[in-house]
């Protein structure tokens, strides 16, 4: 104690002055959000691409003056192992250290727990109400029956892609035979059920010649499932497939010549392309709400400087950015970092975006925009995972074209 | 109808055999060395990535010679620094030690080489259909893939029941202080043991990397399912480890190609499940990566010393 100048004990003074005030001035502090995804196991590469992302779009908010009046947003990564209760542990760690917004994306089975653990948590403390923004869990329920008031979805639904995806086949009037083929949980079946009623009316001449669950994760080779499909006479295949199942599901299919086209979720996903090759260009299609070849949209820099920063990663989830603008509009507008302000003013916001236009529903908080059909193709401008391959537009399909009905009947707090 | 039945058998064949690659330099170590090595199957990832990153430097026909090499050289350090000190301290000590091993190297495979899968093919050359049956072709690289295999089982096989160096390796697995006597270095022996053992596992990444994906969930993929074969086999004997490589590969292929439903199969029992409930609607493809747990289980109530296992614990 001797050995403590005079200056150093009125610094631990101040610093204690400072602790004891730390309530005031977290008010000041960086508005936190709580990324609640893989970061290690089988599918950390992708909650890890995804972090990335979302550290960029935050950078990119804080460098043109952050929200509500010179805020700062602030990512934290939680890893939830892809796990349901994981998650909820994760959570009441992001709530304990009082942090109000939550986002995730990856898996249904993740989403749907938090969509009820948040439910609980906003019931019972409306004061600290917590706000869910889904940046990639498209089972259609979280916006129907399920559907909540702290919860918004800045990707289309997988109904909503399926809706688009069947549109474009029913232009193709020489497919007769499709094999539908998915991962075995809540979100492939929701694929396949989609699959089969939208077919089912728009061409009851197309013959669904197959229907198969595959276990997730879980097939290191696909061929026997090719072999299958050959035998059954399929002349086109529909998948939600992503990460490994999707890569070795086309590597299998190009390995036994059986080159038809495959209409997909994920086809242009991390390391989706560098494992299926060459042989799947001009085959694997996919449906999403942006890709990096759609020409002179003033997105190039942000893939550039992406890529830049990220050698291994492409610049995927625009939607991530879609959300990250509409928040900070949200906060601006309000000029609160209050979630229950900001759902209220998120809910039927409008904006513009590179592609078009992007809006909230208010009746289900599901965001309508424009999606693109594209084909993976050779000599692009951006291409993906490094292969000199990338995805082409086949068809814009306009943001209100997607809408769909919805049995959402939203509980709103004070209502 | 006969398609489906060539191509599975094919396909089955093709898979058991991988898996057969695998087991066997995991059967070699534990029937030498009395070790169940866990880290396996984090040696045939090493042997992926290395053969990538040699192979784009030195083509892919030499990554296959060396990529083999250097895993087995780093699994004779592996032995010679660690496993050789832990060893005294009884088999709990090995299994936590391999454990140990198989989670460092993980890590450190993210580290050098990133969490994403590489883009690792196998040669244009091998890359064509070697024949095309019913219209679909049949990859040069998966005959060559078993050709591979075939050849790695009778070499091994020769070495240990033909040659000198295998009644050497042999007799020290039951008498080590009477080869030790005889002049011979033990340790080393183990030492050539695990590194060759090692230098397999890194072969069949060569192979399975190029025909599979590489990308450092790998080896957890296909570790548990070795560990299967190696005990449906029989601990520690090779010619049990090739049959139950082929039985496993076969049943799971065909559980995959045959379309009918958990509750057909039932009914050929006599138990009756309505085909509109959960469980009848479950068809066979859906269970087909949960077989050899089955067996697994089934062998272990019967048959606790496999197939064509020698020993009885």
């Amino acid at each position: 104690m001797s050995k403590l100048t005079r200056r150093q004990v009125v610094g631990s003074g101040l610093a204690a002055a400072a602790l004891t005030s730390l309530p005031a001035s977290a008010q000041a502090g960086p508005v936190r959000i709580a990324y609640i995804d893989p970061l290690s196991g089988f599918m950390a590469p992708v909650g890890d691409g995804g972090l990335k992302q979302f550290e960029f779009e935050c950078e990119r908010i804080n460098a043109a003056g952050g929200v509500a009046g010179g805020r700062k947003l602030e990512v934290v990564g939680l890893d939830n192992k892809l796990n349901p209760q994981e998650s909820i542990v994760q959570l009441e760690k992001a709530i304990d250290q009082g942090i109000r917004y939550v986002a995730q994306g990856n898996g249904s089975s993740v989403a749907s727990a938090l969509v009820d653990a948040i439910e609980k948590h906003n019931a019972r403390n409306p004061r600290q109400a917590v706000m869910y923004l889904n940046y990639a869990a498209v089972d259609p329920m979280f916006t129907n029956d399920k559907c909540s008031f702290w919860h918004f979805r800045f990707d289309a639904d997988s109904d909503m892609k399926m809706s688009a995806l069947t549109d474009y086949i029913k232009g193709l009037p020489d497919l007769k035979r499709i094999y539908i083929i998915g991962q075995d949980y809540s979100f492939g079946k929701a694929v396949a059920d989609a699959a089969v009623k939208m077919l089912g009316t728009k061409r009851p001449d197309i013959q669904i010649v197959g229907n198969e669950l595959h276990p997730l994760a879980r097939v290191r080779d696909f061929s026997p499932y090719i072999t299958k499909m050959r035998a059954a006479g399929a002349q086109a295949v529909i998948t939600g497939n992503w990460g490994n199942d999707m890569q070795l599901l086309i590597k299998a299919s190009s390995d036994a010549g059986f080159n038809v086209p495959y209409f997909t979720y994920y086809g242009g996903g991390l390391g989706a392309v560098a494992g299926m090759g060459k042989s799947a260009v001009g085959l694997v299609r996919q449906i999403t709400e942006w890709h990096a070849n759609i020409p002179d949209i003033g997105m190039d820099d942000i893939v550039r400087s992406f890529k830049a920063k990220h050698r291994e990663l492409d610049y995927y989830y625009y939607r991530v950015k879609v959300m990250f603008d509409m928040l900070s509009k949200a906060m601006n507008d309000t000029k609160s970092v209050e979630p229950r302000d900001v759902a209220l003013a998120l809910e039927g916001m409008e904006i513009k975006i590179e592609t078009g236009m992007a809006s909230m529903r208010k009746d289900n908080h599901q965001l309508i925009q424009p999606l693109y059909i594209s084909t993976l193709s050779e000599n692009v401008k951006f291409d993906v995972d490094n292969t000199g391959l990338g995805f082409k537009t086949d068809i814009r399909i306009d943001g209100p074209a997607t809408s769909m009905a919805s049995t959402c009947q939203m509980r709103r707090p004070g209502a | 109808m006969m398609e489906t039945i060539v191509f599975s058998t094919l396909n089955g064949v093709l898979y058991g055999l991988l898996l057969f690659m695998l087991a066997s330099g995991l059967t070699l170590i534990f029937s030498m060395m009395g070790v169940l090595n866990f880290a396996h199957a984090s040696f045939y990832m090493l042997g992926a990535y290395v053969a990538f990153t040699l192979g784009s430097v030195t083509g892919f026909w030499v990554a296959l010679i060396l990529a083999p090499l250097v895993v087995g050289l780093f699994g004779a350090v592996v032995e010679r620094f660690g496993l050789r000190h832990v060893h005294k301290n009884g088999h709990v000590a090995e299994l936590l030690f391999t454990f140990g091993i198989a989670y460092l190297i993980e890590e450190i495979v993210k580290l050098i080489w990133g969490k994403n899968p590489l883009p690792y093919t196998p040669p244009p050359i091998l890359q064509q259909p070697l024949f095309t049956l019913w219209g679909t072709h049949y990859p040069a690289f998966r005959i060559f893939m078993m050709v591979v295999a075939i050849a790695m089982f009778v070499a091994l096989w020769a070495l240990l029941k033909r040659t000198r160096v295998g009644l050497i390796v042999q007799a020290s697995l039951s008498n080590p202080h009477m080869v030790g006597h005889l002049g011979h270095n033990v340790p080393l022996v183990f030492m050539g043991v695990f590194a060759v053992g090692c230098a397999m596992a890194g072969l069949a990444g060569v192979i399975g990397g190029a025909l599979l994906v590489t990308d450092p969930a790998m080896a957890l993929t296909l570790g548990p399912i070795v560990f299967v074969v190696v005990v449906v086999g029989g601990m520690g004997s090779l010619g049990g480890a090739f049959v139950a490589s082929i039985l496993i590969g076969l049943i799971q292929t065909f559980a995959v190609a045959v379309d009918a439903s958990l509750s057909d199969l039932l009914a050929r029992f006599g138990i009756l499940v309505s085909n509109r409930s959960d469980l009848g609607r479950i068809t066979l493809a859906q269970v087909a990566p949960m077989l050899p747990f089955l067996i697994l289980v089934l062998v272990l109530i019967f048959r606790p010393r496999g197939l064509m296992g020698a020993r009885e614990s």
